[in-house]
């Protein structure tokens, strides 16, 4: 995983509440097990204007020009911006990986459904919950301006905008030690490599029946 | 079924896979559990898993087993006793004389559904029986190398004045063959019983989870068990497809016909060893005269991945662990049973205490 320091990336602003994941990756693409190749299809029912299914040439897809994420001006958008309970309903993974995958490092949001945010901290995908109200300014903000980015400083907790505004977030210390560190839960165990390996090495003498 | 048959499981190993049913390998004294994809991944990059420590809990079986009472029998009658959530938390060790009397096949069965008790590990103590079993498999250590595990391997019991968190007992006499009636691997009594009542429960969630699983499984309150009559029987899983649990099913059926109402009867053994082990001890020729399908090894109809499967309202006396709505296919209703029940069940076209047959 990837170390979450500081961040400074364009905003696309999604006006929505309860972006469910269902919406964020459809469920005929959960079939792979593999952790790689989601981008395309994040968001696919509101991005493109066809069904699609896992195999098809997404980029020969017709896309829905209305979407926020096919405008032009939000492409390489790398901060996403939305409402209410983003993330809401399963726990697959694969929804955070679409969003990483796709570009995404970060969403800001009010609030966000419980089993997408660990998922997404496990991941590398860094949430940040603000007040509503900020938030709702930020969509404002972010609609009217373009080329709207803002910066996040993951060490201090805090979100500021191109107006010299700062706003401080709250992020559990042990989930802030993991992302700074680029620490996902493999990265935490092999910290302790030498305790293992010096398992390993006593545990082949004690047991060598097991390694012959 | 591999992993023991080859001696790649061995005492004292801590053994994941992910496959909740991995608690099988307990049996030979391992700490063996079933884990998510995630935890795949952890095992395979770092050979660690982080884990908070269970709690224990110590299952006694006490006392001789009647006949026609199986492993099978015993893990049900245990699971009905202290419900599906009753071991959530903890390891259980299995113990007491019944458990020692098991062979290790049937110790396999009895760790195979303890994740059903709700417990992720269960576990037997080593003893000659252990020792005996893994003795000459291709992967167990020989010569000195055997020496040494054989001492290390000895030291794997629970110390005679050991504590646990919880403690529970069975008497293994008053253990009667076991039907599963409803949607859930406690939802289970003796052969002699009846369907049970939901007026006569008395908490309310309770009671509506046996109106709701009366209804699936479209019995009737107070319906005897020997009166339900499967549509399919299924021999097999992890549960119950070793030679063991083939010779018990054989035997029952041996110069006897399926019954005419049965519309599909198959035996699925576990690998292929224990199916040419079985072919050269002539079960599948018993199996076959009598009306069964003797099928090729894997999970078949236990989980309904495959063509294998209940058709909607279908019943089933099946071997394998799980009762879920749906689990052997949508629809289908499952009623868990040892090898030898479903097997009388077969013959007599309605679910029969195997000790009466003749």
């Amino acid at each position: 995983m990837e170390k979450f320091v500081r961040r400074e990336g364009l905003v696309a602003p999604m006006d929505r509440a309860n972006v469910d994941t269902d919406a964020i990756i459809p469920k005929q693409y959960l079939k792979s097990i593999k952790r790689t190749g989601y981008g395309p299809n994040l968001f696919d029912e509101w991005r493109y204007l066809d069904h699609g299914e896992p195999g098809m040439d997404h980029s020969k897809r017709p896309l829905n020009k209305d979407f926020v994420l096919n405008q032009p001006r939000y492409q390489g958008a790398t901060v996403l911006l939305a409402r209410e309970n983003f993330g809401c309903g399963s726990s697959r993974e694969h929804a955070p990986w679409a969003l990483l995958q796709y570009g995404f490092q970060a969403v800001i949001a009010p609030s966000f459904a419980d089993i997408f945010y660990n998922n997404s901290l496990k991941n590398g995908l860094l949430l940040i919950r603000l007040d509503a109200k900020i938030v709702d300014r930020l969509l404002r903000e972010a609609q009217a301006t373009p080329g709207y980015r803002v910066a996040i400083d993951l060490e201090q907790q805090a979100v500021s905008t191109p107006g010299g505004e700062s706003f401080r977030f709250e992020i559990d210390p042990f989930n802030k030690h993991c992302l700074l560190n680029g620490l996902d839960e493999i990265g935490l165990t092999l910290g302790h490599a030498d305790k293992i390996r010096a398992f390993e090495a006593a545990h082949r003498e004690r047991q060598p029946w097991l390694f012959s | 079924m591999i992993g023991p048959e080859q001696g790649a499981t061995l005492p004292g190993m801590t053994v994941v896979c992910g496959d909740s049913h991995t608690s099988t390998h307990g049996a030979f004294g391992c700490l063996a559990f079933g884990i998510g994809t995630s935890e795949v991944e952890h095992v395979l990059a770092t050979q660690c898993l982080m884990m908070k420590k269970t709690k224990t809990m110590k299952v006694e079986v006490e006392g001789a087993l009647g006949l026609g009472v199986t492993a099978k029998d015993i893990i049900l009658a245990i699971i009905g006793k202290i419900g599906t959530a009753g071991g959530t938390g903890y390891s259980i060790e299995f113990a007491g004389s019944a458990i020692r009397a098991l062979s290790m096949e049937g110790r396999m069965t009895v760790c195979n559904m303890s994740i059903e008790a709700g417990a992720r590990a269960g576990m037997v103590a080593v003893d000659d029986t252990t020792i005996e079993y893994v003795k000459g498999r291709p992967m167990a250590p020989a010569g000195a190398m055997w020496d040494k595990a054989l001492a290390y391997w000895r030291t794997l019991v629970s110390d005679p004045d050991a504590t646990f968190d919880k403690v529970v007992t069975l008497d293994a006499a008053q253990i009667q063959p076991q039907v599963s009636w409803g949607t859930s691997p406690q939802m289970v009594t003796t052969v002699d019983g009846k369907v049970p009542d939901p007026a006569q429960e008395k908490d309310p969630v309770q009671r509506e989870w046996m109106e709701r699983a009366l209804k699936y499984m479209d019995l009737k309150p107070n319906t005897p068990i020997t009166q339900i009559k499967p549509d399919k029987i299924f021999i097999g899983a992890c549960t119950n497809s070793r030679i063991e649990d083939l010779r018990a099913a054989a035997q029952v059926v041996k110069d006897k016909r399926v019954a005419s109402n049965i519309k599909l009867a198959i035996v699925v053994p576990g690998s292929g060893l224990v199916k040419q082990q079985a072919e050269q001890e002539g079960l599948d020729k018993i199996f076959t005269a009598a009306g069964f399908e003797w099928r090729q090894p894997g999970c078949s109809m236990c989980l309904g991945m495959n063509d294998d499967q209940l058709s909607p309202g279908e019943r089933c006396a099946s071997t394998s662990n799980r009762n879920f709505e749906g689990r052997q296919g949508a629809g289908g209703r499952t009623h868990l049973v040892s090898p030898a029940m479903a097997a009388a069940a077969a013959v007599a076209g309605h679910f029969v205490d195997v000790r009466t047959m003749k």
